[in-house]
């Protein structure tokens, strides 16, 4: 159990961002995988006073506050509408619904654990962060960023025209995964692979081998190509080469998943 | 610290530590149906409502729910009364130590979905673990209990 | 097959403690013991094998709070065990409260006892010690006769004669049998040799080990704990802590759960010896991750078969040698091990020619482990069961027909079971009753759903015993109150399997009234009668029958007193419920009449204490079939069905052994499926909390159906048997079995993980 000496429940971005500067300070997610940690953090940062546990829709995309939890992306009408239910498919195994009301969008994607559902589905999207000090960064951009003592207040998707499939290799139901796949075609195939079990890649059709088209064939070949590129390794739930295995049998069936003609 | 909160309708002000948890916090205050099962957020044995949400209380700061409306089974004898004898006609109470949390979310699931298939049923309390009663006893219950709601069989009351 | 209606008996009554516990009631023991006592902490060991050179408390003494803190040099140097077995224990002596060699990754090496747990925790922080790191012996295939000793100390003392010799890492060995195995094998038209290995899979239970101590109002240690066993929990402390027995009371509370793990006093001693030290009221509670490492899990196992058979399929010899691995300590590896073969072999009494049951347990640097449900059986079924369906696929025979030709029934004799008679056996009925229900004829055939999936369905028998025959004792006492209601006071243990509601069933079923009537208190050393405990599946069938007897004395009692009030001898009266009739002229008193003549001026004790055991321990039997579908890309492997139909004589309460049912195959459901237990390449254990251990969720275990064919024991209660261990038995045979359907693989080791059923090849045939 992590040891906290002091909690601030902050009251502006700028507060939370100048407490947060202290390499001791932490800012809360939702705490269930922070709880875990067994160090002593100076100033536990609350952000659940700022009213960024709302997800607002427009024409254009999706603003989502840090705070949102993952329930509430999970029960979204207008994301799963965009997505094909993608969003109520890849988190509704996530342990439970106790669970997922606590965990938060802020906490997952800041946190960048490979094993994260929502990020390797975010990461198939067109998904922007809204940093407090830097700004809009691309999802993809930040995935790779090291970690520094910014906020993440929002985070935006554009609502591209296209796909989006996604499928998960769970030994039991309500596990962390052993595999993550989103495959989408939202201006170009985009596949994301997570739980490798590290940071989840993007990877994108390079060859063009579905250049013509899905069918059975091409979707194979396309799969055959994302497994033979991710790198992958080991841990308790899975053997790289296991990994490599669902990378392509996941890979196919999203490519599949999306349907008909890209 | 100080916070001030509802404890099953009650405001309650006490002196916390940061880092008290608030499973810790409802139990010394009287409400010792809330169990921990795991250090992991793993079990659901812990789970209170928070504003209405249900939520791991093994994973929350006191601190957090300063300010907001906490209950526990403490303060839901009524509503969860309607329905845990039929719970009890199946057997499925065994153990115990995991009722609470599963009444809990169970209340939960019925206040938003009054009317659940059995799917939704299981993928609503899948957070929920039990080790004894496999947990098709507990459907039952739950489904004649809905069951005798809609003028069918039913003895649990 | 006796049949009759039934007043309490036989029907699904509500348990006696249901709505206090769906209603979150304080009844469990952190809930009803003080905030304010000691809370202890263990220090536990890194290492799975070292000498504590040095250990320096000074810093951690000082720590605000901590009130003392014990090391290896502060206990009593006298050996025992915490196997909660009947004295003498077959399990060896072979604790000590701290032991300066810690033998597992987890082992405790100091008591750390503090006003909060934040002072604990502290303080644990700042314990040094030194440790000499020993070569530690983790795999359980080299333990036997391996240089480096798991106990070389002198002082191992073994209470009975096992076989055992700590100077070979051997805790218990033996071989039986009966005829000529080599020849009967050597005229088989078919022999299989296999060999199948099962895991330390972990209760996990929802509650884990807790123990509250205080000193009484006499000074007398007073032990509130979650177990299984209150009277070998008071044995236990007396011997670790030279106490006498007097100066003891243990009492258990509401238990949130057991299956075995608490038959074992995995924490009494640090708290109580904390109270003794201190004279101050002491708690401990084991987070999830010391109930995982350091608890008191099933045996790993690995069991070799040489199977018989003739190419018409009857079986005509087992010989069968299971490894076992008691870990670190000994507790129960010298009778788990023996049910791997004794309630196994007997399932194929059909037509067996020769057995040979031999086994070895030896000490490794694990975990130690315990009594888990099924305690053996499950191992050894495992194995055989899925033996018998190897050979069933090799002569292309359906297995359920190879089992009617070989299954043992009512009526035999039961060479590998101690020679006892299958007095009630509906095995055969219960095979034809799953065949039917499950649609057998349909199922078993492998189907292709396409998009790589298949179903497919498996099957296995089961058996257990009903007690451990001429040694558990049962006592209940009963004892009416002046309203005609009764006391019935026991010291089995309720652990959430309502024997306290099956037992008053009993009495109300004995005494004509209604199981209201019937106010059950246990357990509590001070105020039960002596039992055994709740273990062993013997609770209904023991317990049962003391209850039974105890409450035709207390009728007879009643009875006289009541003759005395009619003014006719005892014999000229009859027990009718509500009162008691003089049966010439019909005058009657009613039981509050009697109840309030036993208040004045008596010299008769209106209550009756009974005890029983058994020289037979009936098995229950069952059947058990699983459809799978089976994705052969992924490898996951989704339960659709599994039905099991189970003869455990006549179920007391109906409701409450189809929920033990349900339960047992769920959890045998997470051994085969999920439930994995490792340790890295230096002994620690991986899987140490429920984020890496997975249980099964509702999501995991399909839909179940459990049905029951009767038979009627004539030992047992009311024509009853056991249920509580036999139902976690069948699901690991019956999922080998149908992923074998489904990929032409044999997965011969627990838990069978969808990365070796995707990245395996089918063998070639043999």
């Amino acid at each position: 159990m992590i040891t906290i000496q002091n909690y601030v429940r902050a009251e502006s971005l700028e507060q939370a961002y100048e407490l947060n500067q202290k390499k001791s300070a932490r800012i809360l997610g939702g705490m269930l995988w922070l709880k875990m940690a067994k160090n002593t953090v100076g100033t536990a940062v609350d952000l659940s006073g700022l009213g960024l546990d709302t997800i607002e829709e427009t024409g254009e995309g999706f603003s989502i506050g840090a705070m949102v939890t993952l329930r509430q992306l999970e029960q979204h009408p207008g994301l799963n509408a965009c997505t094909g239910g993608a969003f109520a498919k890849a988190l509704a195994p996530v342990v439970g619904v106790q669970f997922r009301n606590m965990a938060t969008v802020g906490g997952s994607v800041w946190s960048r654990f490979g094993f994260s559902d929502v990020l390797t589905l975010l990461l198939a999207l067109d998904t922007t962060v809204e940093l407090y000090k830097g700004g809009l960064v691309p999802l993809e951009t930040f995935a790779a960023m090291p970690y520094d003592r910014d906020l993440l207040v929002r985070v935006h998707i554009r609502k591209t025209p296209g796909r989006v499939a996604y499928e998960a290799m769970r030994i039991q139901r309500t596990d962390l995964p052993v595999l993550t796949c989103a495959v989408s075609d939202m201006g170009g195939v985009r596949a994301v692979i997570g739980a490798r079990p590290g940071k989840p890649v993007v990877l994108r059709d390079e060859k063009g081998l579905l250049a013509g088209g899905i069918s059975k064939e091409s979707a194979a070949a396309f799969a055959a190509d994302v497994a033979a590129r991710v790198p992958m390794g080991a841990n308790s739930r899975g053997s790289a080469a296991y990994r490599t295995h669902l990378a392509e049998v996941l890979t196919r069936r999203c490519v599949l998943g999306l349907g008909g003609e890209l | 610290m100080e916070i001030k909160l509802t404890l099953n309708g009650r405001p309650v002000t006490d002196t916390v530590e940061p880092d008290t948890l608030l499973i810790d916090f409802v139990r010394a205050h009287g409400c010792a149906s809330v169990k921990r099962g795991c250090e992991t957020s793993n079990c659901g044995l812990c789970t209170v409502f928070l504003d209405g949400k249900p939520v791991l209380s093994c994973s929350m700061l006191a601190a957090r729910a300063d300010g907001h409306a906490v209950q526990t089974l403490e303060g839901l004898q009524e509503e969860a009364a309607d329905f845990v004898g039929f719970i009890a006609d199946q057997g499925a109470d065994q153990c115990g130590f995991c009722n609470p949390g599963f009444v809990m979310n169970t209340i939960a699931l019925l206040r938003e979905n009054p009317d659940p298939t059995d799917d939704e049923i299981r993928a609503f309390l899948a957070g929920n673990l039990c080790r004894c009663t496999g947990y098709e006893g507990q459907l039952r219950g739950i489904r004649s209990y809905l069951d005798s709601r809609k003028g069918g069989e039913g003895h649990g009351a | 097959m006796e049949h009759k209606d039934y007043r309490a008996i036989n029907k699904p009554v509500r348990k006696k403690d249901s709505m206090q516990l769906l209603l979150g009631k304080p009844v469990y023991t952190d809930d009803i013991t003080p905030r304010d006592a000691l809370v202890v902490k263990l220090l536990r060991s890194p290492h799975a094998n070292a000498i504590v050179q040095e250990i320096d408390t000074s810093l951690a003494g000082k720590v605000p709070g901590v009130a003392a803190i014990y090391t290896w040099q502060d206990v009593p140097q006298r050996r025992f065990t915490i196997a909660g077995q009947t004295y003498p224990e077959p399990s060896p002596y072979d604790r000590l409260i701290l032991d300066r060699h810690v033998r597992f990754a987890g082992d405790a090496v100091a008591i750390i006892a503090a006003e909060t747990e934040k002072a604990a925790l502290k303080a644990m922080r700042l314990i040094k010690v030194k440790y000499e790191v020993l070569e530690a012996v983790l795999d359980f295939r080299t333990a036997k006769d391996n240089p480096v000793l798991v106990h070389p100390e002198e002082d191992w003392y073994p209470p009975c004669p096992v076989g055992g010799d700590n100077r070979r890492n051997l805790v218990a060995s033996e071989v039986n049998g009966d005829g000529d195995v080599e020849a009967v094998l050597a005229g088989c038209d078919i022999v299989l040799d296999r060999t199948y290995h099962t895991r330390a899979f972990n209760q996990a239970m929802m509650e884990t080990f807790r123990t509250y101590t205080e000193l009484d109002r006499y000074g007398r240690l007073h032990v509130i704990s979650s177990t299984q066993i209150v009277f070998h929990v008071r044995r236990i402390l007396s011997q670790a802590l030279g106490l006498p027995k007097s100066r003891i009371r243990v009492e258990k509370p509401r238990i949130g759960g057991g299956f075995g793990a608490k038959q074992t006093a995995v924490c009494e001693v640090y708290p109580a010896f904390v109270t003794m030290q201190t004279g101050r009221p002491a708690k401990l509670i084991y987070t999830r991750e010391e109930a995982q490492i350091a608890g008191s899990p099933r045996h790993e196992m690995e069991v070799r078969i040489r199977l018989g058979a003739d190419n018409d399929g009857r079986i005509r010899c087992i010989d069968l040698y299971t490894l076992s691995n008691t870990g670190a300590y000994g507790e129960h590896g010298p009778t788990t091990v023996g049910l791997s073969g004794h309630k196994a072999i007997p399932l194929y009494t059909g037509g067996l020619e020769a057995y040979r049951f031999s086994y070895d347990v030896v000490y490794t640097n694990h975990q130690a482990a315990g009594a888990y449900r099924g305690y053996g059986a499950t191992q050894g079924i495992y194995a055989l069961e899925t033996i018998v369906n190897e050979l069933a696929e090799q002569l292309h025979m359906d297995p359920t027909v190879l089992r009617d030709k070989n299954m043992v029934r009512e009526g035999m004799a039961m060479p590998a079971y101690y020679g006892e008679m299958a007095n009630a056996c509906a095995l055969d009925r219960c095979m034809e009753h799953c065949r039917r229900i499950f649609h057998w004829d349909e199922k078993y055939p492998v189907r292709d759903m396409g998009n790589g999936k298949v179903r497919a369905a498996g099957v296995a028998m089961a058996m257990q015993g009903s007690c451990i025959s001429r040694v558990d004792v049962g006592s209940a006492t009963v004892k009416p109150s002046e309203d005609g209601t009764y006391n019935l006071i026991i010291g089995a243990a309720d652990m959430g399997t309502g024997c306290d509601t099956i037992l008053a069933q009993m009495a109300a079923e004995c005494l004509d009234c209604s199981v209201d009537d019937i106010a059950v208190f246990g357990a509590d050393t001070d105020a039960s009668p002596y039992d055994s405990g709740s273990y062993a599946s013997s609770t209904t069938y023991v317990t049962g029958k003391a209850v039974e007897k105890a409450c035709a004395e207390l009728k007879e009692r009643i009875c006289s007193i009541a003759a005395g009030m009619l003014g006719c001898q005892p014999e000229d009266v009859v027990f009718e419920g509500k009162r008691v009739r003089r049966i010439d002229n019909g005058e009657s008193v009613t039981l509050e009449q009697i109840g309030y003549k036993t208040q004045v001026f008596s010299c008769e004790a209106a209550e009756a204490t009974a005890s029983h055991s058994s020289p037979v321990s009936p098995p229950p039997y069952m059947v058990g079939m699983a459809e799978i579908e089976l994705d052969k890309e992924t490898g996951l492997v989704t339960v659709l069905d599994y039905m099991a139909v189970v003869d455990c004589g006549i179920p007391i309460n109906p409701a409450l052994a189809r929920v033990q049912t349900e339960g047992g195959i769920v959890q045998g459901i997470g051994h085969t499926l999920m439930e994995d237990v490792r340790y890295d390449r230096n002994g620690r254990p991986v899987g140490s909390s429920f984020l890496q251990y997975k249980l099964p969720t509702r999501l995991d275990m399909g839909h179940l159906r459990v049905e029951f064919e009767n038979s009627y024991e004539p030992t047992g209660p009311f024509g009853a048997k056991s249920i509580g261990e036999i139902v976690i038995n069948t699901p690991a045979p019956a999922l080998t079995h149908a992923i074998y359907r489904a990929t032409g693989v044999w997965h011969r080791e627990l838990p069978i993980l969808p990365e070796q059923i995707a990245m395996s090849k089918p063998e070639t045939a043999e």
